[in-house]
């Protein structure tokens, strides 16, 4: 059924101690769009990203992926391919036994791994290095290769929670590309996250501004531009969160690790 | 073969086999175990009338490592959480206990598989076996042990998210383990509060059924070993894949 939401979240809640990390939103995301998911530091981008995925419990609301509620684990996890944040790879494994592990997880059949995995790792140009241990892997070729594994399983939503950040501006080039020719070819649905906002600019056919856990505005770019008088999405972005620097107060062990991360990469 | 719990069992024998330099260095310990008690308490042994102290020890201290490294596997499970790996396996469409009894197989594969190493150091520094027919029985028990312990560390790991605190909680839990299992001494005639510790101790039953079917020597009946055994396995593996089933990242 095209036309229909994929994601459907009302009145969503998750708080950390005092905290409210995501504040009561509403949103709903069209089948087979590009939903850009926006905000400053410690908006409650992640934490959203990981209600929707079934990797924390919400406090209170309610949410629906492909019309399961989350509570349905199984049958929501196998709609959906995500890209995380920080790398989650094995990179004590090779790049095709990351990817064949995956395809098990999600029980891809054996003749369709076949065909599918070699495809797919041609795909993102990592196909001569099949066999290389991940650890030797660039922080860009591991992001190609977490992509490859996102898709394995034909997922009809794609979750991509800041996936470039750190890559060069070919790597980023490639796989805005590739990710938009998925979203039209195959129909399947992007929700992204993203602190750079000329990639949203260019590929979102709608944007979310999030902040302080609420969502302040939803619309295509020319509906938020017109909205709040501005020339772009970079105008439109601070004049709804402020032109203030954040810190990452939602949760400091949090951002510690990000940064510890993003060392390691 | 293309279960989830196969891959996740597969998963981690590839990991170990490819650091064998830790595998490798994992058998030091036992091995210094076995040349300093066994040549430094034999003499005393035999003098008390307790028999060959090397055929004595030697069950000991292979519960000893397999102790010591099921439980250590649990780390795999704080490691994959560090580097992100443990958020690719809860957000797959599989039911977490598969996901968690797949690990600690493969960590339980592992431990046992060291527990083999160290039974042929020790038939090398002049251990033994009593039966050759139950040395299969024996290995039958280590994996058995190894799975008791592996599914605690890993039930333990789920619910930790400090890579420091882990061997300092795990240190903290296998001493007392280890010392008050019987594993370096005979438990017959001890009395009071010492035996009774001992007796509740789910390691003195696997070390007292290696070393009935690796010396022929016991302090319990061998159906008795293989009861208590399965039961807390049983319990632990429950327990630890609810555990399992409620972390969130």
């Amino acid at each position: 059924m095209l036309g229909d939401n994929i994601i459907e979240v009302k009145n969503l809640v998750k708080r950390y101690g005092k905290i409210a990390a995501v504040d009561n939103i509403t949103f709903e995301v069209k089948r087979g769009e590009t939903f850009a998911f926006l905000g400053p530091n410690g908006a409650g981008k992640t934490t959203t990203i990981k209600i929707l995925t079934t990797l924390l419990h919400p406090d209170s609301g309610e949410v629906k992926i492909d019309n399961h509620p989350i509570r349905e684990t199984n049958k929501v996890r196998q709609s959906f391919g995500i890209v995380f944040q920080d790398p989650s790879l094995d990179d004590q494994l090779t790049a095709i036994e990351n990817l064949e592990f995956h395809a098990i997880l999600y029980h891809v059949s054996k003749e369709i791994r076949k065909k599918r995995i070699p495809e797919l790792l041609k795909l993102v140009d990592l196909y001569d290095r099949r066999n290389d241990l991940v650890k030797t892997f660039s922080g860009g070729m591991k992001r190609r290769l977490e992509i490859a594994r996102g898709l394995i399983h034909h997922p009809k939503i794609l979750f991509l929670d800041e996936p470039t950040i750190g890559l060069d501006a070919q790597t980023r080039n490639f796989l805005w590309n590739y990710i938009k020719e998925l979203n039209k070819k195959e129909k399947m649905t992007v929700f992204l996250t993203t602190h750079y906002l000329e990639e949203a600019e260019k590929i979102a056919d709608r944007i979310a501004i999030i902040d302080h856990g609420k969502v302040i505005k939803i619309g295509t770019l020319s509906e938020l531009k017109k909205q709040t008088k501005s020339k772009d999405l970079e105008e439109v972005f601070l004049k709804l969160t402020g032109y203030k620097i954040r810190e990452e107060n939602v949760n400091s062990k949090e951002a510690f690790k990000t940064m510890h991360r993003g060392m390691r990469r | 073969m293309n279960s989830p719990i196969y891959i996740m069992w597969l998963r981690q024998l590839k990991r170990t086999w490819r650091s064998k330099t830790r595998l490798i260095a994992s058998l030091v310990q036992p091995l210094l175990f076995l040349v300093a008690l066994g040549f430094g308490l034999g003499p005393v042994f035999q003098k008390a009338g307790g028999g060959n102290y090397i055929d004595f020890l030697s069950p000991g201290i292979i519960a000893m490592t397999i102790l010591f490294s099921s439980m250590f596997a649990g780390m795999e499970v704080l490691w994959d959480k560090e580097f992100g790996f443990l958020k690719e396996t809860l957000v797959a469409p599989v039911s977490r206990w598969k996901i968690m009894l797949g690990r600690t197989l493969g960590g339980a594969t592992v431990s046992s598989l060291q527990g083999v190493l160290v039974f042929i150091l020790a038939i090398i520094i002049g251990f033994r076996p009593s039966h050759a027919s139950l040395i299969i029985v024996s290995f039958f028990f280590m994996f058995l042990l190894a799975l008791l312990f592996t599914s605690l560390g890993t039930a333990i790991a789920s619910k930790l998210n400090d890579m420091q605190a882990f061997p300092i909680i795990i240190n903290f839990i296998i001493m007392p383990l280890f010392f008050l299992s019987g594993a370096l001494f005979p438990v017959d005639n001890l009395k009071g509060i010492l035996a009774d510790i001992i007796k509740i101790n789910p390691l003195s039953y696997g070390v007292d059924a290696l070393r009935h079917t690796l010396a022929g020597v016991g302090s319990f009946s061998l159906l008795l070993d293989l009861a208590v055994l399965v039961v807390s396995t049983i319990i632990v593996l429950f327990v630890g894949s609810k555990m399992f089933n409620t972390i969130e990242i």
